[in-house]
């Protein structure tokens, strides 16, 4: 039976057994490949999405107990039209190989809606979860810093 | 038509070539011209591009992997330099995989000597050593090597296309070419008006290529600042194509288990399961490996685990002690090398004060965040192969052979790489998605390993013994003698690579060891490789991710039996060999504010290694927090002789030293009845936001050669930290990961 999801604004049916994780619903079936896998056991926070805009590794969550609307890092903005969290990361020059850059963007993007305004050690708190194997971690954290900037004077 | 001009001074020729609507320039080396990757029309001059103008624009070919070192944005900025456009305004693209886009410089690191001490004439000698991986086909990301490889090859290409621009203006406007004036992509005339490159890209390719003078330093507009990398946009948007995002018409998603005992098959295995789960649609016997074609990856990945294999037992130790057995069993064979023997290490002055230590490192995997994947569509008599690789010519050869086609025959795309380290300069994975697509003619398929087959079947970072014996007198080093026993890197890996025998003294084995700028008076480091056990291969800075753990570790021993300041006692020994090591070391104590006291509860180590041409020091400051150790700040000073892009070589010092501090602190693969016992992030975690310490990087541009950027910062990582928490807790680290001997914060 396909089951529709709300994703980034738009509705979209998907026919898949219900157990297939969130993040490989996204990536094979969706086509929407800026969530990565990295573990597959919520281990590196590569997959990380907003499900009514929490926090979430997608590679946890099955298609059938997707409970809310799913935001993904397509759905934070575009190279043309970059949201300041995204544009916090372009001043930093975070990436190196980027390839879990959109699992930490997400999960700071989460972070700044909970907490406007983090302290480095909330900042140790809520990324923990997100492994950078290039080790851009103290450019991440100046990034958030600066996001967190940009959105207060927005 | 398009000629060829050769060029005095130089062993490099700039050619140009007519291309549809447009004309290329590029170099080639040597006496005879590599054939044109971009296949170039009958009659058309054939050269390696990097620099195609047409209709459309212009667009640049960065022929090495982006894995996160930066390495698109530089090589771009090198051609941009002299040809006087915009790096974001351009159009880039990696190119196929060629010949034409060889690695000199990678080669040329193979020359024999200590790498401080070449003078220009080695260095020269270097590059003409480097023609040897034209002839080996050899496109590879690696070796810390691009920019040295880039520097002067790119930069005369950008000056000879804008050059020759210039001369079909020139004729247009019947001017001098001299009066004339280039900026962003234009041509400009006396009186001010602009002529777009893209205008004049037919004209120029019926013109013989110009020379330029190469542009001063004082000019640069690129080269040596702070250039926005190009693909930093894509990858926060999430719009960057990895390997995994390659997504094709009627492409399938396949999951392969590979025998947990390498080098070996199945005697059994039952697939019926397997057969009849949702999604399924091929399950396939690979020989060593199964593997099933499905709809969707976590269907596939699902079904490959529910195949019930009996595996053929590992032909090799099958416990880590056993492994480490054999290790230790090298020591007793004769030696492979001898690449450092100064003075005399058995003679000691009376009253010297020996040390002696054994040193044991772990195997290491690189876990990419990016699994090992790749796609491919196979036709029968043509393969296209889309793989995040660093070796597209090595790809394209291996999977030729395998599929039984010609060369010509096998198209490789690479794409962005989600970190390479040195794993994907290997070709198991492409191979692997060869061997599905072949079963699966005419449907393109994404192989993409879980992450516990990654970890698993990886060319490890090989587990490593040393031993040492050292003298200190007055306060003095006297001598240094260093065994030093792995299995090797060269031999296995690289002959792998260019499927050659490796033989004679085996330099890689003990680089970072017998080459550590340091005036030793007896000074002896010998190498013994181990037979052929688990595989290995090239992992971040190679055998200098164990030597200079090794050699520095052993430095900090005798200062501290020579009752002396670490940092003065290896500034001593450097100020004495080669200044720009003893100016980093300088620079690292100056910005930490090194005093060589540190309060009660704090501890602080430095670490010195020369790798990749590259003299990097180190210092790490650790604070016990409650019993838990916590690495709190790290300064990093590196000599890179020159940094084509500093922000960027500041990035991958930082990298380096993260990746270093990983692997000592929690890295290691243990094996138990063959097989590696770590599966997945849990067993082999890393660096994270709040074990990362703060860091500080000075990169300073003293030497005169070009130094590599993306590995030397590994090897004094382990060191520092070691050496710190010595300095902390009185215990000393001569083994690998530190968290099994220290209350390290986690």
């Amino acid at each position: 039976m396909p089951t529709t999801l709300r994703i980034n604004g738009s509705d979209h049916e998907v026919d898949l057994p219900q157990d297939v994780p969130l993040l490989w619903v996204l990536r094979d079936e969706i086509g929407l490949t800026g969530t990565k896998f990295g573990c597959g056991i919520a281990a590196c926070g590569a997959c990380t999405v907003h499900i009514d805009g929490v926090a979430t590794r997608s590679c946890q969550v099955a298609l059938g107990d997707v409970w809310g609307e799913v935001t993904t890092i397509e759905g934070v903005g575009t190279p043309e039209a970059m949201a300041a969290i995204q544009q916090a990361w372009v001043d930093h020059q975070v990436a190196q190989c980027g390839y879990c850059q959109s699992g930490q963007i997400m999960q700071a993007a989460s972070l700044l809606a909970e907490n406007p305004a983090p302290s480095d050690s909330d900042i140790d708190d809520a990324m923990q979860g997100n492994l950078c194997r290039c080790g851009t971690y103290p450019r991440i954290r100046a990034a958030i810093h600066t996001a967190a900037k940009m959105m207060q004077e927005a | 038509m398009a000629s060829f001009k050769k060029i005095a001074r130089r062993s490099f020729l700039i050619g140009s070539a007519a291309i549809l609507g447009g004309v290329a320039f590029g170099t080639y080396k040597y006496h005879q011209p590599a054939p044109n990757p971009l296949s170039p029309k009958e009659g058309q001059a054939a050269l390696n591009p990097f620099v195609m103008v047409d209709q459309s624009g212009v667009t640049l070919i960065a022929p090495r992997a982006e894995m996160g070192q930066g390495v698109r944005t530089s090589w771009v900025a090198l051609i941009a330099e002299e040809l006087d456009v915009r790096p974001e305004a351009v159009q880039v693209i990696h190119g196929p995989a060629a010949k034409a886009y060889y690695n000199s410089a990678m080669m040329a690191e193979a020359l024999p000597g200590r790498g401080y001490d070449a003078s220009n004439f080695q260095h020269s000698l270097g590059q003409v050593v480097g023609h040897m991986s034209k002839f080996l086909d050899l496109q590879v990301t690696g070796g810390s090597s691009s920019m040295k490889d880039g520097f002067d090859r790119m930069r005369m290409a950008g000056a000879t296309a804008r050059e020759t621009l210039k001369e079909a203006a020139a004729q247009r406007l019947g001017t001098s070419r001299a009066l004339l004036d280039t900026e962003d992509g234009h041509v400009i005339a006396p009186d001010g008006s602009r002529i777009p490159y893209t205008d004049l890209a037919v004209e120029a390719a019926g013109i013989d290529p110009q020379e330029a003078a190469l542009r001063p330093a004082a000019q640069w507009k690129y080269v040596g600042k702070d250039v926005p990398r190009l693909d930093m946009v894509p990858k926060v948007t999430g719009t960057a194509g990895f390997g995994v995002d390659v997504r094709l018409e009627g492409m399938k998603f396949a999951a392969i288990r590979q025998s947990p005992h390498f080098g070996v098959g199945k005697t059994a295995f039952d697939a019926s399961a397997a057969e009849t789960m949702p999604g399924v649609e091929k399950v396939l016997d690979l020989g060593d490996a199964v593997a099933v074609v499905a709809t969707n990856t976590w269907l596939a990945q699902q079904a490959v685990n529910a195949i019930d294999v009996t595996w053929e037992p590992a032909p090799y130790p099958e416990t880590t002690d056993a492994i480490f057995a054999e290790i230790d069993r090298a020591f007793e064979d004769s030696s492979n090398s001898v690449l450092r023997d100064d003075g005399d290490v058995d003679s000691l002055p009376e009253g010297a004060q020996i040390i002696e230590a054994e040193y044991r490192l772990p195997y290491l995997a690189h876990a990419t965040m990016e699994p090992m994947n790749a796609t491919a569509l196979y036709t029968g008599d043509a393969l296209q192969i889309w793989a995040p690789n660093q070796g597209p010519t090595v790809v394209q050869k291996s999977a030729a052979d395998l599929a039984g086609l010609p060369k010509e025959a096998v198209q490789v795309h690479t794409t962005y790489l989600g970190g390479g380290f040195g794993r994907r300069i290997e070709v198991d994975y492409t191979n692997r998605v060869v061997q599905v697509a072949m079963q699966m003619r005419g449907t393109p398929v994404q192989l993409t390993w879980s992450r516990e087959e990654d970890m698993t079947h990886d060319f490890y970072r090989p587990g490593a013994v040393a031993r040492y014996r050292a003298a200190v007198k007055d306060g003095k080093a006297v001598m240094v003698h260093g065994k030093i026993a792995a299995q090797s890197t060269t031999v296995e890996g690289a002959g792998r690579m260019l499927g050659l025998p490796m033989g004679g003294p085996d330099k890689g084995h003990v680089d970072a060891a017998f080459n550590q700028p340091l005036a030793i008076p007896n000074f002896r480091v010998e190498g013994y490789l181990v037979k052929p056990m688990i595989p290995v291969g090239f992992w971040r800075s190679v055998a200098a991710s164990f030597n200079g753990f090794f050699s520095d570790t052993i430095l900090d021993e005798m200062a501290h039996a020579a009752g002396r300041d670490p940092l003065e006692f290896r500034l001593e020994l450097a100020r004495a060999e080669w200044e720009p090591a003893a100016k980093v070391l300088e620079k690292v104590g100056e910005m930490s504010g090194w005093t060589g006291e540190t309060p009660e509860g704090i501890g602080r180590g430095v670490a010195l290694a020369y790798s990749f041409g590259t003299p990097v020091a180190e210092v790490i400051e650790v604070i016990d927090e409650d019993g838990q150790i916590r690495i709190n700040k790290a300064w990093i000073a590196a000599d890179i002789g020159r940094a084509i892009d500093p922000r960027n070589v500041e990035a991958q010092m930082f990298s380096g030293l993260a990746y270093g501090l990983s692997a000592a602190c929690f890295g290691e693969i243990t094996f138990a009845d063959g097989a590696v016992e770590q599966q997945n992030f849990p067993d082999f975690d890393a660096m994270r936001m709040h074990t990362m310490p703060a860091v500080e990087v000075s990169v300073l541009q003293n030497q005169t050669h070009m130094g590599g950027a993306g590995e030397p910062g590994t090897p004094p990582a382990a060191p520092a930290l070691a050496n710190a928490l010595f300095d902390l807790t009185g215990k000393r680290a001569r083994s690998l990961p530190l968290m099994h001997e220290f209350d390290l914060l986690v």
